[in-house]
């Protein structure tokens, strides 16, 4: 039988190593798995390098996790944005390191990862500061730079409903990063509002199929 | 009269075609949607996966999963949708949005943007979606007040702020003017009314050429 639902947040978060790559979903206030996060810091997993758009706000979610002292490194596009105030804190004393990625290029290494692609050459930062370094190729008269693929060894996501098989659906704008990274990591951890029995949703609405997604739990909000 | 930043935005609505896909930066660009054509469908993008973003909602109708690039609550209009966001930079950087309009720090006279960062150390800097964008929307316009609050031109020979493209802007609106960007250099379609062109160009670095059917720009009170 496949049952992904676990009963705790400590027992979905656990067994994320040091070092970990951890994708972690959600843009501005929306799809943001906040519990996950938070339940990272009781999990104890250190040095961790994060891989998300906005680089949290508040005090609370991945902005906690940031205050734990748990990341060394985060790959994101938009780290400042009103209430960044632990990023911006850690960044201006250099306890954090910042690879900044346009915001597309992110999502599409992830994919490139996720369809067990090398890479691929993308039009986006040529002639700027962010191409510096990179391979550039022309292709029938255009330049591209390549991009490579970007793995996560955990993703951390937020649905709406869920089934134990790991079927996900979304909420509106909340679908954002969840669908592409829960297919780029190894381990894709998701809290969902309503776990719900399997067959309950209808298969046209599942946005991302429980192959997907190794574990979910239940964060009722 | 120098436009106010809604009337520049009001100027920017008016020329959108019936039918076009488009989507608006954050800042200036975003108050575009308060003045769309009534007579003309416009379907709104937003990097976040919405297309047909809708009005702001009403107090009561806050939705905090439905937000747009600026993360502010939005509605979504009648045959409006979702899409994941790698899907939505498929939309961005595949040519499938006919405009996009985008704030600026600084515009050159090739067209060349730059937007993203100013390289203040006090500042982390932040790409969000704008290199996607500036490369991938079939046409990019540019709302921008002409000078900064110092009085420092944005229209440049040559942007002195790290670029987020080259060569992509086509047309600039501005509290002053509304500028073409063309093969012969930059082109003056419209100047406000008390205002003469010699002083225009004086408060703007790059050399600009005036239309031989150059308009008045004018906006209601809006």
């Amino acid at each position: 039988m496949i049952d992904k639902r676990v009963r705790s947040l400590a027992e979905a978060v656990a067994g994320i190593p040091d070092g970990a790559v951890v994708l972690c979903a959600g843009f501005g206030g929306a799809g943001l798995p906040n519990a996950l996060c938070e339940a990272v810091i009781e999990q104890g997993a250190r040095n961790l390098t994060i891989v998300a758009n906005n680089a949290g706000t508040g005090r609370t979610g991945l902005a906690a996790l940031l205050a734990a002292g748990r990341v060394k490194r985060i790959i994101c596009s938009f780290p400042r944005s009103s209430g960044s105030v632990v990023f911006e804190e850690l960044y201006a004393t250099g306890r954090i390191e910042l690879e900044l990625v346009p915001q597309g290029i992110i999502s599409e290494r992830m994919r490139c990862a996720a369809a067990g692609l090398g890479g691929f050459y993308s039009p986006v930062s040529v002639g700027t500061r962010l191409a510096d370094g990179k391979e550039h190729r022309e292709i029938d008269g255009r330049m591209y730079v390549l991009e490579k693929p970007l793995k996560g060894d955990v993703a951390l996501l937020a649905a709406d409903r869920g089934d134990r098989w790991g079927n996900l659906t979304y909420r509106k704008s909340a679908r954002n990063f969840n669908p592409t990274m829960a297919m780029a990591a190894s381990l894709s951890i998701a809290q969902v509002r309503r776990l719900v029995e399997v067959g309950e949703i209808d298969p046209e609405m599942v946005i991302t199929p429980g192959i997907f997604v190794d574990r979910l739990v239940e964060v009722p909000g | 009269m120098p436009l106010k930043r809604r009337q520049i935005a009001w100027r920017a609505a008016q020329d959108l075609a019936d039918g076009a896909y488009v989507n608006l930066g954050i800042g200036l660009p975003t108050l575009v949607s308060d003045f769309l054509p009534a007579d003309r469908e416009i379907v709104l993008h937003s990097e976040n996966g919405v297309l047909g973003v809708g009005p702001a909602p009403g107090d009561n109708e806050v939705d905090w999963d439905l937000i747009n690039a600026g993360k502010q609550p939005i509605t979504l209009v009648t045959g409006g949708s979702y899409v994941h966001h790698t899907d939505s930079f498929l939309i961005i950087r595949g040519g499938h949005l006919d405009l996009a309009l985008l704030g600026a720090f600084e515009v050159s006279e090739k067209g060349d943007l730059a937007n993203w960062t100013t390289d203040d150390p006090g500042f982390p800097p932040g790409v969000g979606g704008a290199m996607d964008l500036a490369v991938g929307a079939k046409e990019i316009r540019v709302l921008v007040e002409h000078t900064t609050r110092a009085g420092a031109p944005r229209i440049r020979r040559q942007c002195g702020y790290p670029l987020t493209a080259a060569a992509v802007v086509r047309r600039i609106y501005t509290d002053l003017a509304v500028i073409d960007v063309t093969a012969a250099g930059l082109v003056v379609r419209e100047l406000v009314d008390d205002l003469d062109f010699p002083a225009l160009q004086a408060k703007t670095e790059a050399t600009l050429r005036q239309a031989p059917d150059m308009k008045a720009l004018r906006a209601p009170p809006v």
